[in-house]
């Protein structure tokens, strides 16, 4: 019974399962290899010499995106948050996407600049080229740091592999793939990557719904959800009976549903700012778009990549309503088998667990597993009331098996503490896959860590390598020399991720704290792009500017605001100017507190600065001085402004379904 | 290089093995757990798998026929 041992929960490979993890392997590096004679220039290794068609640069742009941050993470919060988490894919993405294809492309790719920031020096100055890639270079290193250690750390704990071996083969692999064919084998690895992914969970969410009665059954689950969410442990409130399968219905007061959110902050503060923060400016996704092969390839990218997007939560999240809805029949029949997500291990007091011992392991009539479950409860403080059938479960288990005390302590201790969501998708891999398809989803998950560090590897090599080094220290080098550097920058890049892995393993909540960082440095970088792209009249003191005050407003915000029952950096729960329901509400207004703010300062400081920069410089930068895109000539699906809009149809009547 | 060929290559690999792991590995090794119905899963999905690299396989071989004959004529399936 797998899902009985959860949270130690260790996974024992077949030789077939190592097999598949190894061809998957084999063939990433053979890729590499492979690539390693195109790469004649640095451009081929930076920026792939714009030469790769747009159904893998689109693949590769969603590719670089599905870390496996994202994949535990979006299963994690299905279960913790229900279809709410789909705001994420809908509200969340596609608009923002097919935004940056119609509008923002033509202007990146078009620019001929090499990187984000390079557009930005062309469009405002050196200052906000530096601010911009000097942040966003702490941020890739960072970023790959912690998928890593997340990676190193899941390895260890599932499959029982030393943590440093596990750590630096991952990210050799990686390192090595990109040191041999650069930006062009870390895109090709991601598309099949991409196909990996899909196929590796694709039959873990088929069990799933096999298991739990199809998509009717996992609705009627998911209300038995939501009508006992406090009981379930999973809200301090009581919430309704729609708040796991509903979008929409419950978002009119923030504590009707489970994430703490009304539909303004979600709108203006996910859908507008966070969203369009990321995907228009992230350098990680836009460099796959800007590797296109031509202006139309470029511009179809992101809108390829809408068409996965739009169904992965499919793959991501609805292995979280699957787990969540699993635990809900704990309810009617307490048995140990209705445990679909482990548990954070909790020890029981050994003076505790003495007096309880005889009485737990005896075929004691009087003290009924229930009881025996209210008793361990009552004398752990960190158990969770909410597993109490749960343990009543492995009570009557312990009797029947005649399980020696020791056993029955640790299993016991095992299933006691709170729900740990980071483990939904193991514990479904463990509770489904027989051999060999679990050799599959583990490559799977394999290959989400490394396209996701692939794609901050790769970005960080062509902003250090162009925006930094060229610029700062070492302007009239020859080409080989930049290609050179590019190739240390790899390795470099590597080595300071595997040290920030050590970092975030040091500090348990470092994922929450960097999630709030990349938020302060995303949301005003978005204002200096749109103004930059959409107002000619915008100046680099304003872009640079904006950018930095919108970053301290963010940390003001966040110092002075705190999240119910918690405490902020410079004040107390009480003396808090503002206190939300939930951290989410709080990042989303803090994202829309710091871009009104780098708005409304470039607006000002335009206005009375001077142009540097002529309408003849900005041709080819800025909306109005542009000419328009013409299409004349592809077929209607190959037309970003018709397949966009084709795009957004669907996304509002997916929003609409499910509401 | 085009990329379909490693990725048929791959997948029509991944396929052939579950398939043959689902016929000949013993039934338990093969039956998905924790579902009502027996599914031999990986069997079914590797012939799923197995499907989806060929057709890759086949892509990659006909734009090679097609680049090598630039007026477009011999395509496959002609």
């Amino acid at each position: 019974m797998p899902p009985l041992l959860a949270s130690s929960l260790q996974i024992d490979l077949h030789f077939l399962d190592y097999a598949i993890m190894v061809i998957y392997v084999v063939f990433v590096l053979g890729i590499g290899f492979a690539l390693k004679r195109y790469m004649k220039n640095s451009e081929d290794f930076l920026i792939s010499g714009r030469s790769i068609p747009a159904w893998v640069t689109g693949l590769a742009f969603i590719s670089a995106n599905l870390g496996a941050l994202e994949v535990i993470g979006m299963a994690a919060s299905g279960a913790k948050y229900g279809m709410l988490t789909t705001h994420f894919y809908w509200i969340g993405a596609i608009v923002a996407m097919v935004f940056l294809a119609i509008f923002m492309m033509p202007f990146y790719y078009g620019s001929k600049a090499r990187s984000a920031p390079e557009y930005l020096k062309m469009r405002f100055d050196e200052k906000t080229r530096g601010l911009n890639s000097v942040s966003f270079a702490v941020m890739t290193i960072l970023g790959s740091g912690i998928s890593m250690h997340a990676l190193a750390d899941l390895l260890s704990k599932l499959l029982g592999w030393n943590y440093d071996l596990s750590l630096v083969i991952c990210s050799v692999v990686v390192m090595m793939y990109i040191f041999k064919g650069g930006l062009t084998s870390a895109i090709y690895t991601e598309v099949v990557q991409f196909f990996l992914i899909v196929f590796g969970f694709a039959p873990v969410v088929f069990l799933g719904l096999k298991e739990i009665g199809g998509w009717e059954g996992l609705t009627a689950k998911l209300h038995t959800v939501g009508a006992n969410s406090q009981s379930m442990g999973l809200t301090d409130n009581q919430l309704g009976e729609t708040a796991w399968t509903s979008m929409w219905s419950n978002l009119g007061d923030a504590s009707a549903n489970s994430m703490g959110i009304n539909w303004i902050g979600l709108v203006f503060g996910l859908g507008f700012v966070l969203s369009f923060g990321y995907w228009c400016t992230n350098f990680l996704v836009v460099q796959r778009a800007m590797a296109a092969n031509s202006m139309r390839a470029a511009r179809n990218t992101p809108i390829i990549a809408t068409i996965p997007k739009m169904i992965f939560p499919l793959l991501v999240i609805v292995p979280g309503l699957i787990a969540v809805a699993l635990e809900s029949s704990a309810l009617s029949s307490p048995s140990a088998d209705s445990y679909a997500i482990a548990r954070k291990e909790v020890k029981i007091d050994d003076a505790a667990w003495k007096t309880l011992e005889s009485r737990i392991v005896a075929q004691d009539a009087s003290f009924s597993p229930m009881a025996a479950a209210g008793a361990v409860l009552a004398a752990t403080p960190d158990a969770k009331s909410y597993n109490k059938p749960v343990i009543a479960g492995i009570v009557e288990k312990i009797r029947k098996e005649n399980l020696a005390p020791e056993q029955a302590r640790s299993l016991i201790q095992n299933n006691l503490g709170e729900r740990d969501y980071n483990n939904v998708i193991t514990s479904l891999l463990n509770r489904y896959c027989p051999t060999g398809l679990l050799g599959l989803a583990l490559t799977a998950l394999l290959a989400s860590f490394m396209s996701g560090m692939a794609g901050n590897v790769t970005a960080f090599n062509t902003v250090w390598t162009y925006d930094i080094y060229q610029s700062y220290f070492a302007k009239d080098k020859s080409d080989a020399h930049y290609m050179w550097m590019g190739r240390v920058a790899t390795v470099v890049c590597i080595i300071l991720s595997i040290g920030f892995a050590y970092v975030a393993r040091q500090f348990d909540n470092i994922m929450d704290l960097l999630q709030l960082v990349f938020g302060f440095v995303n949301a005003p970088i978005f204002a200096a792009f749109l103004f930059g792209m959409f107002w000619k009249r915008a100046t680099g003191h304003a872009a640079f500017f904006g950018v930095l005050l919108g970053t301290i407003v963010s940390a003001l915000f966040y110092g002075f605001t705190v999240v119910k029952d918690g405490s902020a950096w410079f004040t107390s729960g009480e003396n808090a100017l503002y206190t939300f329901q939930s951290a989410m509400t709080q990042n989303f207004w803090l994202a829309l507190a710091s871009f009104g703010t780098a708005a409304l300062v470039m607006l000002i400081v335009s206005l009375v600065t001077k142009r540097t920069k002529s309408d003849e410089e900005l041709k080819g930068l800025v909306y109005s001085l542009t000419p328009k895109q013409v299409d004349a000539d592809a077929p209607w699906y190959a037309k970003p402004a018709i397949s966009g809009v084709i795009i957004l149809i669907v996304c509002v009547a997916l929003n609409i379904y499910f509401a | 290089m085009d990329i379909r060929n490693p990725i048929g290559l791959l997948f029509t690999l991944l396929g052939a093995l579950l398939i043959g792991w689902g016929l000949f590995g013993g039934e338990e090794a093969a039956t998905a757990k924790n579902v009502p119905e027996a599914i031999n899963i990986n069997l079914w999905w590797g012939i799923v798998m197995l499907v989806f690299g060929l057709i890759m396989l086949g892509l990659a071989i006909c734009a090679a026929k097609k680049s090598k004959c630039q007026d477009g004529k011999c395509c496959c399936g002609e």
